[in-house]
């Protein structure tokens, strides 16, 4: 989705820039100076933005390799120079969890690399995965002052991933110097990017940290659902590390409400508890024939591929039917993972159907890019209207109408209206829906006093995180439905903060 | 660090060539569990996850028991381990257990493996004060499994076998029909077992109008209601097995699509057995 810069200017009126005192000593800093005083705003400016090399489309659509390759140290220092270290870096206030941006483009800029990466790591315990997976367009990126006069913002999330790298890469991942603990016991349920960002925090003020985990490994929905061939499973396990390294101790195969309560873990002596289980349950569209073989979440195909690695079955026991015709049903960065997916695993035909235009699709550029690049065909203005079995109960093909759009209606989007007479007939032997998800009913279906609001997603208040019962807190999917990686980070930033004052009290 | 839980086979025997009977150590699953419970494990780093219902618990010993018949892959592989081997990871207790409360008298039907499902709740049914009534069903004699825990918990049991190698000759439905007729006075059916069983008892219980539990097991992955592939039809609405079940009202089932998905693999599951076989063979010739 493209804003315009208007907009853009008007949101950047009503931002306000966090830690400014801090940022500014930073900046008064020599080095930062020295940088400065280099070149002129007006030849930075000149300096194109840095394009992020990537494996050609013929051959990745074939593999699960990343696609991106990442950049070298001299072309991320050319991008870093197109910095302008502006005075009010509005990026710090566009990143939900507040990076020191300018400080750690600087950095990179010097040319010490690993100090940049350390200074990513003081608000951002996964960097690399940021650097990678955040829609940085609509956030840094977007208010970017370079961005706003050229038109092309300076790479924040492709320099926060080079740094990350770097310093992965260099085996170097330097452990901050922990607080004396607290002697406090914090409980955290769900280890993805809500739950870890929330550990590392709590951990990083001197506190003892456990996250409970339901599936066999960490990660949540980094680890199930984003597929490898854009954040690699070892890039992962290198930040999981990195947390447990702060202290943090991590309990898989264990379901809080269901494994124990949170009065069982209370009884073991933990004071407080963060809530980051996610959006859990896959909606699906109650159209007829949904329930025939062969048509199933984007949740479950993809957990099947990276969480289970379905691809390499039968080495591995979990079966995935590969299908030859792949509908993925819906517009989200969820669809285009899943029918990215299904072409790597052989589909002849990889199709999204959306029933809005491109324009409204809410999935990422970058990703809608790199699908169109794969030869992923787009079924636009396209609704499914039922499902057609095969004699075995094997979905054969979907019964479609064409849309076209009408007014926006209530989330801004134009709303697509039915064209009447314009059915028609899809080939398709697996279809992935990937409409959405609601969050996950086991925290609330066990804690009876919690409140929810009627999609079932846990009510906090606003400022602390904090839900309704004293000591525990909520962030991420489980408090706003559907979102990304980042607000759930941004709430679990906001939510130590807010456990740390309830403790500390 | 990760604290992992030790999930060790404390005691284990085959119960016939087919089915074996494990006790787990799970310490914090044997304290939550209540009849009607599962859990979902997965033996190696290889493997898939299964759900597995809970047949028996030990909260201070701290052990859980389930019962496993070889059929797959996953299932044969389990039951080749043997006392003192740990299951890389099991957890649970999952789904909501059986809502137990003295309904007056209660029939309780295991068909197969599904009789060692059944067992608990039985037991709980006849510890809130109920009159238990039994029907275990197999197809033959060396498939009977859980008579003597039935039968401890049981008022009256019934034994069939499709061979007639042991009790009566014949199905589970051939006994509750009998008892229809005899007008024998029944409040509640809970049945578990293979689903043209549970359809069949279903189909005779509605035409009398005695409410019937069934007890689904449908292909399953995280058990948390992440991934939806566990969705069934009971009435006119999609319920998650895992979180909404495993049981419901079996007069409001689908069960010939719940038939059809539990097929959705079949083809690449048999694959997975053959070459688990087949490298069986040759490690241990």
């Amino acid at each position: 989705m493209k804003v315009d810069k208007t907009k853009i200017k008007e949101i950047i009126k009503t931002m306000k820039i966090p830690r400014e005192t801090e940022l500014k000593i930073e900046r008064d800093k020599d080095y930062r100076k020295d940088l400065a005083s280099k070149m002129s705003a007006q030849n930075r400016n000149k300096i194109p933005r840095l394009r992020m090399p990537q494996q050609e489309p013929e051959d990745r659509r074939t593999n699960f390799n990343e696609v991106n390759y990442g950049i070298t140290p001299d072309i991320a220092q050319q991008e870093a120079r197109r910095c302008l270290d502006c005075k009010k870096p509005y990026c710090v206030a566009g990143c939900p969890v507040g990076i020191d941006i300018p400080s750690f483009i600087k950095l990179i800029d010097k040319g010490d690399f690993l100090a940049a990466a350390q200074k990513l790591r003081e608000t951002n315990a996964l960097p690399a995965i940021c650097g990678r997976v955040c829609p940085q367009e609509e956030q840094c990126e977007m208010v970017c002052t370079t961005g706003l006069s050229t038109g092309s913002p300076v790479a924040i999330g492709h320099l926060e991933r080079f740094a990350a790298d770097f310093e992965r890469n260099a085996g170097n991942i330097l452990i901050p110097s922990l607080p004396a603990p607290t002697g406090k016991k914090i409980g955290v349920i769900g280890a993805g990017p809500a739950g870890l960002t929330a550990a590392g925090s709590l951990a990083l003020m001197g506190h003892s940290v456990a996250i409970f985990e339901a599936l066999h490994i960490p990660g949540g929905v980094l680890a199930y659902g984003i597929p490898e061939f854009r954040l690699p499973k070892s890039v992962l396990a290198a930040e999981v590390e990195y947390v447990m390294n702060l202290g943090v101790e991590i309990v898989t195969n264990f379901i809080v409400g269901k494994t124990a309560t949170l009065d069982d873990l209370r009884a073991e002596g933990y004071e407080a508890f963060f809530v980051g289980t996610g959006a859990g349950l896959p909606s699906f569209m109650n159209v007829e024939g949904e329930n025939l073989n062969g048509i199933m979440s984007s949740n479950e195909y993809l957990t099947r591929v990276n969480l289970m690695k379905a691809y390499l079955f039968p080495e591995y026991d979990t079966p995935i039917s590969a299908g030859r015709n792949v509908a993925v049903i819906g517009g989200g960065n969820t669809a285009m993972d899943a029918v990215r997916t299904a072409k790597r695993l052989g589909a002849e035909r990889s199709m999204i159907v959306y029933r809005r235009s491109r324009e409204e699709m809410p999935a990422r550029e970058e990703e809608i890019a790199h699908a169109e690049e794969e030869g992923i065909e787009f079924l636009l203005l396209t609704l499914p209207k039922r499902f057609i079995a095969d004699e075995n109960g094997w979905v054969r093909a979907m019964e479609c109408v064409k849309m076209k759009l009408g007014d926006p209606d209530s989330s801004g989007r134009r709303k697509p209206i039915q064209i009447e007479g314009s059915e028609f007939i899809l080939d398709v032997d697996l279809v992935i829906n990937a409409i959405g998800t609601s969050p996950n009913p086991l925290i609330p279906q066990t804690v009876p006093d919690l409140r929810v609001n009627k999609w079932g997603a846990i009510v906090v208040e606003e400022e602390t995180k904090m839900t309704n019962i004293p000591g525990v807190f909520a962030g991420g999917d489980i408090v706003r439905g559907g979102s990304t990686v980042i607000l759930a980070m941004g709430d679990a930033k906001q939510a130590a903060e807010s456990i740390h004052k309830y403790l500390m009290r | 660090m990760i604290r992992g839980q030790k999930f060790k086979i404390i005691k284990k025997r085959m119960l016939n060539p087919q089915t074996g009977i494990f006790v787990i150590s799970a310490p914090y699953i044997a304290k939550k569990h209540n009849p009607g419970h599962f859990i979902i494990l997965r033996v190696n780093e290889t493997g898939e996850r299964i759900p597995l219902t809970i047949a028996d618990s030990d909260p201070e010993q701290g052990t859980i028991t389930i019962v496993v018949q070889g059929i797959g892959k996953t299932t044969t592989m389990l039951n080749s381990l043997q006392a003192g081997e740990d299951i890389l990871d099991i957890v649970g207790p999952l789904g909501n257990s059986t809502h137990i409360e003295n309904y007056g008298t209660v029939l309780i039907i295991g068909g197969g493996v599904g009789t060692a499902e059944a067992y608990p709740i039985a037991k709980g049914m006849k510890a809130a004060g109920n009159k238990v009534i039994g029907i275990i069903g197999a197809r033959t004699q060396d498939l009977v499994i859980f008579e003597e825990e039935m039968a401890n918990v049981c008022d009256e049991i019934f034994i069939t076998t499709d061979d007639g190698s042991y009790g009566h000759k014949g199905f589970v439905s051939d006994i509750l029909k009998d008892m229809i007729q005899k007008k024998t006075k029944i409040d509640l059916v809970v049945a578990v077992g293979p689903v043209p069983m549970m359809k069949v008892v279903c189909g005779i219980t509605k035409e009398v109008n005695i409410h019937t539990l069934v007890s689904l097991n449908p292909i399953m992955m995280d058990g948390t209601g992440m991934c939806g592939g566990c969705r069934v039809t009971v009435g006119s609405e999609g319920k998650f097995v895992c979180v909404d079940g495993p049981e419901f009202d079996g007069h409001k089932v689908d069960f010939d699509l719940l038939v059809k998905r539990q097929r959705m693999y079949v083809n690449e599951e048999k694959r997975s057995l053959n070459v688990f076989k087949e490298h069986k063979c040759k490690v241990s010739p």
